[in-house]
């Protein structure tokens, strides 16, 4: 079985993200990128499913700019086996993610699609369902657990309610929750490694998908701030406070 | 003029308060209509719920065995189908919601809006990016239905003070069966719902242990509040993860929120930021909880909450 894993460049999680004055975007200039965390552990579980002899290989999928070579070659020192790099120069909604997924599918024929659940750049936690949606394939999001035998994957949702498990028939879709894993480091033998391990590369134009996208970002604001607020001294003060607010 | 169909959340016969909530959005919009759907295999008490709901036009249901669970591969080609001639289609921001509307969205063949914050327009929303340090304005085609999940901490529950009609609705769609619903562990509790309530008591890494966290559920249970717990000690064991707050479990607004012992990782602080009053309590008076809290108190939570108990 092959596993195509999601693995997207992101702003690194560790930095401060400031909204340009005039409101066009955000600094992005200068800033450290990284893999999308949900994507490490994305890939990190394909790995585990390759060792455990469930899979034979595992494919990342890159959907960026030119640059994006060094990124995709952070994944195949992990460990995955081969890099297919979707070049745009665009920003790319999740709908077109997932189209685009698609038409690697129908190519690849995988036993397993393992994405992150969501992007911790646009936050927009999307990919993965349309993907499953267009696939007219199994979709397990939030992954907590899982578990691949007899055709089927068995995997523990992380829901509001607590800890669902379903049962989905291969191949399917699954987004990975903060829990799946701990994804492992990459060492440094495995980067001289990954240098000599394949990057395919394909034009998003040459795929024939529609990547028109319907929802346009008009401006960019800084979140409102939360005023500083007063220091008390003990549990009789606190508790003072509360009552004078009404809130006990 | 906009119609608007809203995705009806619910469990064991019961309606998710976030339903009501994202009725709250839909009224921003200002539509024509607002109709709920609700999808089960017995839907007429989560329906009779959903009436009462205020501005709530009418309630559709689709009573169907295959609906019994909520699975999203199930539900979202009845919906996609259901939402013809609706201009917008709102589900809740929670982990039914973001499951099962990018799965319609894409049915639909359209974009999504995540995390509705504020609806500036019938087309035009403000959402949050980076885990809510930038808000963004989005600007949706007009041609497209509009798919959208809605941020229920930046909406107050509509009230329940309606009674719309309620009508059986037959989708004729084949529904798949290759996801199937296995089981669900639920923390059963008597406490208020972490999402709902009005206040909320939440323990960090400074309660130390699981059995310490008892000292969080007495003074919660002793002031009537909903339990909760940073990543940090769900990560270490002290309580499950559905009770983790923070922007990668719940993001929650309550009237007041009490953080006891937790230190305020980034991650924390987009999920209460909503909230009306913050008050912190710590040990670490340079804990980074203190620069968004309204009322901090430096000190031992061991000593501090007794006192508390005892003052009230």
């Amino acid at each position: 079985m092959k596993i195509l894993v999601g693995y997207k460049r992101v702003v690194d999680y560790n930095v401060r993200i400031q909204v340009k004055p005039d409101g066009t975007g955000v600094v992005t200039d200068g800033v450290k990128l990284s893999a999308n965390p949900f994507d490490d552990i994305a890939l990190e579980e394909a790995l585990r499913l390759r060792e455990k002899g469930v899979a034979e290989e595992v494919i990342v999928v890159g959907i960026g700019p030119a640059d994006l070579t060094a990124h995709l070659r952070n994944g195949l020192a992990m460990g995955a086996n081969r890099a297919i790099h979707v070049q745009t120069a665009d920003a790319v909604s999740p709908l077109t993610a997932a189209r685009t997924f698609l038409k690697l599918i129908e190519k690849e024929q995988p036993g397993l699609v393992i994405l992150g659940k969501q992007a911790i750049d646009d936050d927009a936690n999307q990919t993965g369902q349309m993907l499953a949606a267009l696939w007219d394939r199994p979709q397990a999001t939030f992954a907590g657990k899982v578990e691949i035998a007899d055709g089927k994957a068995t995997v523990t949702r992380e829901v509001d309610a607590g800890l669902e498990t379903i049962e989905a028939d291969l191949p399917a879709v699954i987004t990975t929750d903060l829990r799946l894993n701990e994804p492992r480091f990459i060492k440094l033998p495995d980067i001289m490694k990954a240098k000599a391990k394949p990057i395919d590369v394909i034009e998003l134009g040459s795929l024939g998908i529609d990547a028109a996208d319907h929802i346009k970002t008009t401006h960019y604001a800084a979140p409102a701030k939360r005023s500083k607020g007063v220091m008390v001294k003990d549990a009789a003060e606190l508790v003072a406070a509360l009552k004078q607010k009404g809130l006990l | 003029m906009s119609k608007i169909l809203v995705i009806a959340e619910h469990l064991d016969g019961k309606l998710n308060g976030a339903t009501a909530r994202a009725v709250s959005a839909a009224v921003a919009v200002k539509p024509e209509s607002i109709d709920v759907i609700v999808l089960s295999d017995a839907p007429d008490a989560v329906a009779a719920e959903a009436a009462k709901i205020d501005g709530v036009s009418k309630v559709l249901t689709v009573a169907r065995a295959e609906n019994a669970h909520a699975m999203a591969a199930i539900l979202a080609p009845q919906i996609a189908k259901a939402a013809a001639g609706y201009s917008h289609v709102f589900a809740p921001s929670t982990t039914f919601g973001k499951d099962l509307a990018p799965r319609v969205a894409a049915l639909l063949g359209v974009s999504q809006v995540s995390d509705v914050m504020s609806v500036e327009g019938a087309h035009s929303f403000r959402r949050p990016i980076y885990a809510g340090n930038a808000i963004i304005t989005v600007e949706v085609d007009t041609a497209s239905t509009v798919v959208a999940t809605i941020r229920t901490a930046s909406w107050p529950a509509a009230a329940s003070n309606g009674s719309a009609p309620v009508e059986a609705l037959t989708v004729d769609v084949a529904l798949p069966s290759h996801t199937r619903f296995v089981n669900l562990q639920q923390g059963k509790s008597d406490r208020p719902d972490l999402q709902g309530a009005a206040k909320v008591v939440s323990g960090g890494r400074g309660v130390g242990s699981k059995e310490n966290f008892d000292i969080i559920y007495k003074f919660a249970d002793k002031i009537g509040a909903g339990v909760g717990a940073s990543r940090a000690a769900v990560d270490a064991g002290y309580c499950p993860n559905e009770m983790q707050v923070g922007q990668t479990g719940k993001i929650i607004a309550p009237e007041l929120y009490m953080a006891i012992g937790i230190s305020g990782a980034i991650q924390h602080l987009t999920g209460i930021k909503d909230a009306g009053t913050i008050v912190a309590i710590n040990k670490d008076g340079e804990a980074p909880i203190f620069e968004i809290a309204d009322i901090g108190l430096v000190g031992d939570l061991f000593k501090i909450l007794p006192e508390l108990e005892a003052a009230l």
